[in-house]
């Protein structure tokens, strides 16, 4: 059962220059559950996602990340600006430093987040497997001469890799396409392989931006079943942002409303999709206008 | 014209191309990875020419007297400083203006050239130096007047090009440095949300176009056996040429490029004129733009809707 919430944010204020995309926003992630942000467009969903994975710095609030017993603060290790204050704290100083030297997005994504973009974002010149073989790199024999060299040290890391890889082909029905072009792939797979991909990254947590964009029916169906699959069966946390909203309360244990950038309602699906400010969001503010009218 | 002179050309014209080949390889792998062009490139590749002299120098001190365990230490110590040269352009110069506009670390990278140029200049002064010719044994084929010479040192050059691209190739193709090399190329931010440390990545790209342009620095240097601080601008402005002709950000593209200059080079030199030479390599330049913007091997560029 889900204890601690895997991903909590608080406050996340974002600005930029004088409009403000996201202000005081706060909710949890349970673990082992699938959430979905929802909001009209422009609401701020996908800034939530940026500020996550280090596309944006936060202009204020936490952003906390929890993996097993380790807790990690992501506006951290994304290299926060130095205050006045460091200077009087030399191991604060230090860790800022560091992160500012060395810290970046793929602190976040090794720290167990991993997420896909709304456009497809694949290695489109390399081939299926080798997009899914650049997300293990962590597992890999990256010793640039082992690889040269063809050692069978190498050899079996790339054996162990490709395995772990064809699991998830499998998973995402793509085992036929391993060798292809990625480019070449038809969407809905092009799709799938980002999923795919992101998930070979071994992440506690998986944000999916609008992964139902462009998808038909059947396609998004299977989606659906896909995306209740990674929670079942491979205890995969996913928090989603999805316009569709028969996927969004078909799948989701919880849901999160974001409205101009301020969350209007959390809570189950049945409680959300009776909120009457979710409605009003949605479908204008009926109070005033059909009134009026 | 005579055969024997048309092969001996030929044989220049490899060993001349196969240098460029190496030095646009720092050329074209940057501009691969971060879209700029790299203009002190060409120092890097100065800065080992002085390297060689320097550790020639003091190997023999230090009474070091077989040619071939000399020249591979200068090798080894040529290409250890020319990198950390190159890291650090990237560290200092680039890696600040990175999210900047496009033109500030191309500005920041010509400011690089001057600086590097100015600074061996002031520390080795302005004269040409020399490195003792160490390699003279040739190669002699046919008899009389016709005949055609091949130095050792011209199949030392060609050998070890063809060697070190061959390494760069399975490096980029087989190792998963190679693969987090491509998929930071094809894009930056994926990459690193997918984990990969992509200013690790760049700084490496940078290590090794600058371990490639030592080692053309070092074999150009035994060859010539004179350079002095400037000789980085042409050298560098003909690597780069070589990348464009091949296609800029192709691998393969670099080291053909190279190849095809160099052939051009010599041949148009003892065949028309050998004033004009320059003027010859760049009309080509300017032929493949017109006609093939994006060089022989390279990609075009797909606008997107």
């Amino acid at each position: 059962m889900p204890d601690r919430p895997l991903l909590t944010v608080s406050n996340l204020t974002m600005q930029f220059g004088g409009i403000t995309a996201l202000s005081d926003v706060s909710f949890a992630v349970d673990t082992h559950a699938v959430t979905a942000l929802i909001g009209p467009n422009g609401a701020g969903k996908t800034t939530v996602f940026n500020c996550l994975t280090g596309f944006y710095r936060a202009t204020s609030g936490e952003l906390t990340l929890r993996n097993g017993d380790r807790t990690i603060d992501i506006v951290r290790i994304l290299g926060e600006p130095f205050r006045p204050t460091d200077f009087l704290n030399p191991w604060r100083f230090a860790t800022r430093l560091f992160y500012k030297c060395f810290g970046g997005s793929h602190l976040v994504n090794r720290a167990g987040l991993a997420r896909t973009f709304q456009n497809i974002r694949l290695f489109r010149e390399m081939t299926v497997i080798e997009n899914l073989l650049v997300a293990q790199h962590m597992s890999t024999n990256r010793n640039p001469v082992a690889g040269l060299l063809n050692t069978p040290g190498f050899r079996r890391s790339e054996k162990r890799v490709v395995s772990r890889a064809c699991q998830w082909l499998e998973v995402f029905g793509l085992k036929d396409d391993a060798n292809r072009i990625a480019g070449e792939l038809p969407y809905g797979l092009q799709r799938r392989l980002e999923i795919a991909r992101a998930l070979c990254t071994n992440p506690q947590i998986i944000c999916l931006d609008e992964p139902a964009a462009g998808l038909n029916p059947r396609e998004t169906e299977d989606l659906s079943a896909l995306i209740a699959r990674l929670r079942d069966d491979h205890r995969i946390t996913v928090f989603l942002i999805e316009h569709d909203m028969q996927l969004v309360m078909g799948i989701s244990d919880h849901i999160v409303v974001l409205d101009h950038g301020v969350v209007i309602a959390s809570g189950r699906p049945n409680d959300i999709s009776t909120n009457p400010a979710v409605i009003a969001a949605y479908l204008g503010d009926t109070d005033t206008e059909a009134y009026t009218a | 014209m005579d055969w024997y002179i048309l092969i001996q050309q030929l044989i220049n014209g490899l060993t001349l191309g196969s240098v460029y080949g190496l030095i646009a390889v720092g050329y074209t792998m940057v501009y691969g990875i971060i879209g700029m062009i790299n203009f002190a490139h060409g120092d890097v590749y100065m800065v080992s020419a002085y390297l060689t002299a320097i550790s020639i120098a003091v190997f023999t001190f230090f009474g070091i007297s077989s040619i071939p365990f000399l020249l591979l230490c200068t090798v080894i110590i040529t290409i250890a400083i020319t990198s950390v040269y190159g890291w650090a352009i990237e560290r200092v110069a680039y890696r600040p203006l990175r999210d900047s506009t496009r033109l500030a670390p191309l500005i920041s990278a010509i400011g690089m050239s001057l600086v590097l140029q100015n600074y061996v200049q002031l520390a080795q002064g302005a004269r040409n130096q020399g490195v003792p010719t160490l390699i003279d044994q040739v190669f002699r084929i046919g008899d009389g007047d016709a005949f055609v010479q091949i130095t050792y040192l011209q199949i030392i050059i060609i050998s070890v090009s063809v060697v070190s691209m061959i390494l760069l190739t399975f490096l980029i193709h087989k190792s998963d440095l190679g693969r987090r090399c491509r998929a930071t190329q094809q894009d930056r931010i994926m990459a690193g949300i997918l984990g990969v440390n992509t200013d690790r990545i760049i700084s490496i790209t940078f290590v090794i176009g600058s371990a490639m342009a030592a080692i053309a620095g070092v074999l150009v240097t035994l060859y010539y056996g004179s350079f002095d601080f400037y000789v980085g601008f042409i050298t560098g402005i003909k690597a780069f040429t070589a990348a464009v002709l091949g296609g800029i950000g192709s691998l393969p593209g670099a080291m053909l490029g190279g190849i095809i200059l160099g052939l051009s080079e010599s041949l148009f030199s003892s065949f028309v004129n050998t004033d004009y030479k320059d003027v010859f390599a760049f009309s080509l330049l300017v032929l493949i733009l017109i006609f093939k913007p994006e060089g022989i091997l390279g990609t075009p560029e797909t606008e997107k809707v």
